[in-house]
């Protein structure tokens, strides 16, 4: 593992290429790439802009209020961060064990996530580079393209997406803002008739999913040297594991594999995070770079998320999605398959699992009972981890005898993989940019490689013309030479 | 059969980002003011953090549209114009335009979208944890006559 292409020995002599912000990916980011006189890339580096201001947005707060007002952290996994923060809370009022109802509410509100969170990716983010490849105008990477080649593909993303925000919606009482999870609990469980609204779906839902499976696979066989080698570097993996070995989105204990697959640490419970993982922080970006405390900084980083989880396990507890796990398994030759690409296609797979797990919950009675919180001994600190859609959320909160938090510390899916994402884009522009003009299909080639880690950087704002792409080209002496704008 | 509210109203904005709060403060204002009026049979009021591609299924059966946001690429306080089926690609972020969600009903329902308008209010920052900027509740202030009227019009074209 190398730093190479992070800092240039002397950038005052080289051009500036900037992405900013890169596009469809959540928030504010920029990609600034300094070319020699040759066009040679010299330095390659993802910045994050906007400081998030996180950590201070909750602190003061009563801490009941946290699983709340930590969903507008995010416009688009709130339900992660409501759902993190309620595990956290649980332990400071000493629930350490929820009722049967309480975590299987949870967990179908987070299966619902995972889904949405994982069509919206698929279908509308990334199916117009995959479909139409990275080179094609780009006006027909956009969903528009897809829909007007795929029409079947584009109804489905939209339909997968809207039953995973129904399980939301019934789960947490609205569409946003929901109150579902509260410290020790749930304050609702399902009716026979909200059951019975997704009981109808859930078996086009997994059979649509399953199809999708398929599509990211038939995508990677269609060119195997591309897909099994754009944004490849090798690293350390990172999630959640169940009990038994297995994949579990919603609780678990940590596990860390090597670039060859070997078991780094494992067991480590989400309370002793601190003791096997540090944040480094740099002084170009606002985002820290997360690496393992027995490694260090330059050696320790790592990836998560889908193609960190479905290599990770041991197998997958939902049978359709376990025979996915193993194709891939199979696919990748036996040893781990660190191709950016490829998360598409666990993305997929773990898609489908949450579409089982959703059916296998809405059979299980527990669902509809009544027995909704416990309480214990109250303790001042907590530690609330899961495996959100983007990879593994770590909310860590301190709470003071008046109730209110005094600490907090959130490490988000998308910092775990900072380094990894900067890996990536310094793999393809080595690949595909050095020594050769800019043009709009070969910047894209980079923004493809940070959407496979589907990044949320720091988002929940929306405003109409507030997020344009400026791309600008600039000699030597910061001469702005060109620029191209989408908005 | 059940019958849907003749309106759908979607806000979208983060209330606890500044500015971008405009939308559901004014979807929160009109809730009052058709409460008031006895009015809320006619209409569905959406909020969300952004707009998104389901929700043009929430615009399935009506008989009109508004998306109320917050917007920094207009003049202020506010415009209030049609917004039409617009298929151009988007490189915002995870979120979509108006006009998209409309391009999407068209694929996704099939035939064409309910006769719809865009309620874009100018905004200044959008910081976490920031309150309304006094600029934006200018606007804001502004733009609630507009919505208003907006309604009434709406009201006009069925049977109340």
């Amino acid at each position: 593992m190398t730093y190479h292409l992070e800092t240039a020995e002397h950038p005052e002599r080289l051009r500036r290429v900037a992405i900013d912000p890169v596009s469809r990916v959540e928030g504010h980011g920029k990609v600034t790439l300094l070319l020699d006189e040759a066009n040679k890339v010299q330095q390659v580096r993802l910045h994050i802009v906007e400081f998030r201001g996180f950590e201070k947005f909750i602190q003061g707060r009563p801490y009941w209020e946290v699983p709340v007002m930590v969903q507008r952290l995010c416009g688009i996994c709130p339900v992660s961060h409501h759902l993190a923060a309620s595990k956290a809370m649980d332990i400071i009022v000493g629930a350490r064990q929820l009722t049967p109802t309480a975590e299987k509410i949870r967990r179908l509100m987070h299966y619902g996530q995972i889904m949405q969170s994982h069509a919206l990716h698929f279908f509308h983010l990334c199916s117009p580079d995959l479909l139409f490849g990275f080179d094609s105008e780009v006006g027909k990477r956009n969903i528009v393209g897809v829909a007007e080649k795929y029409p079947e593909t584009a109804r489905r993303g939209v339909l997968i997406r809207k039953f995973g925000q129904e399980a939301i919606r019934i789960t947490a009482g609205k569409r946003i803002h929901g109150t579902g999870a509260i410290p020790g609990g749930v304050n609702k469980s399902l009716s026979i008739e909200e059951r019975d609204t997704l009981l109808k779906d859930v078996y086009q839902i997994i059979g649509w999913c399953r199809d999708a499976v398929h599509m990211a696979r038939e995508l990677h066989e269609t060119d195997p040297a591309m897909y099994n080698s754009f944004g490849i570097f090798r690293s350390h993996f990172m999630s959640l594991i169940g009990h038994n070995g297995e994949l579990d989105l919603y609780d678990g204990k940590l596990r860390a594999r090597d670039e060859q697959g070997d078991v780094f640490f494992d067991g480590v419970a989400p309370a002793d995070y601190a003791k096997h993982i540090q944040e480094e922080v740099k002084p170009w970006s606002y985002m820290k770079f997360p690496f393992f405390t027995a490694l260090g900084k330059e050696h320790g980083w790592y990836k998560v998320g889908p193609l960190a989880r479905v290599q990770n396990c041991d197998s997958i507890p939902s049978a359709l999605a376990d025979a996915e796990r193993r194709e891939f398994i199979d696919y990748a030759g036996g040893t781990p398959m660190h191709a950016a690409l490829a998360y598409h296609w666990t993305r997929m797979i773990e898609m489908l699992h949450a579409a089982e797990m959703i059916k296998d919950l809405l059979h299980d009675p527990d669902l509809l009972g009544h027995d909704l919180m416990v309480t214990g001994e109250r303790v001042s600190e907590g530690v609330g981890m899961l495996e959100a859609p983007r990879g593994t959320l770590i909310h860590h909160y301190a709470v003071d005898e008046n109730d209110l938090v005094t600490m907090c510390n959130l490490i988000v899916s998308t910092t775990h993989n900072n380094q990894a994402m900067n890996e990536a884009i310094r793999h393809v522009a080595r690949r595909y940019l050095h020594g050769r003009e800019i043009t709009e299909g070969l910047l894209n080639h980079i923004e493809v490689a940070i959407r496979a880690y589907d990044p949320c950087l720091s988002c929940a704002t929306h405003a109409l013309g507030k997020m344009p792409l400026v791309v600008e080209l600039r000699d030597v002496e910061g001469n702005l030479l060109d620029q191209l704008s989408r908005s | 059969m059940i019958s849907l509210p003749a309106f759908a109203v979607l806000a979208c904005g983060n209330p606890s980002r500044g500015d971008d709060a405009l939308g559901p403060l004014l979807l929160a204002r009109l809730a009052a003011w058709l409460e008031s009026e006895g009015l809320t049979e006619h209409f569905e009021l959406i909020e969300d953090f952004q707009l998104q591609i389901e929700h043009a299924l929430d615009l399935q059966g009506r008989r009109g549209a508004l998306f109320i946001d917050a917007g920094l690429a207009m003049l202020p306080p506010f415009t209030l114009a049609p917004v039409y089926p617009d298929d151009t690609p988007g490189h915002s972020t995870h979120a979509i335009s108006p006009g998209a969600v409309l391009a999407v009903y068209r694929r996704v329902v099939g035939g064409e979208p309910p006769p719809a308008s865009l309620l874009c209010v100018r905004g200044e920052a959008y910081g976490l944890g920031e309150a309304l900027s006094p600029l934006a509740a200018e606007n804001l202030e502004l733009a609630w006559p507009a919505l208003q009227q907006f309604c009434r019009e709406w009201l006009q074209t069925i049977d109340v």
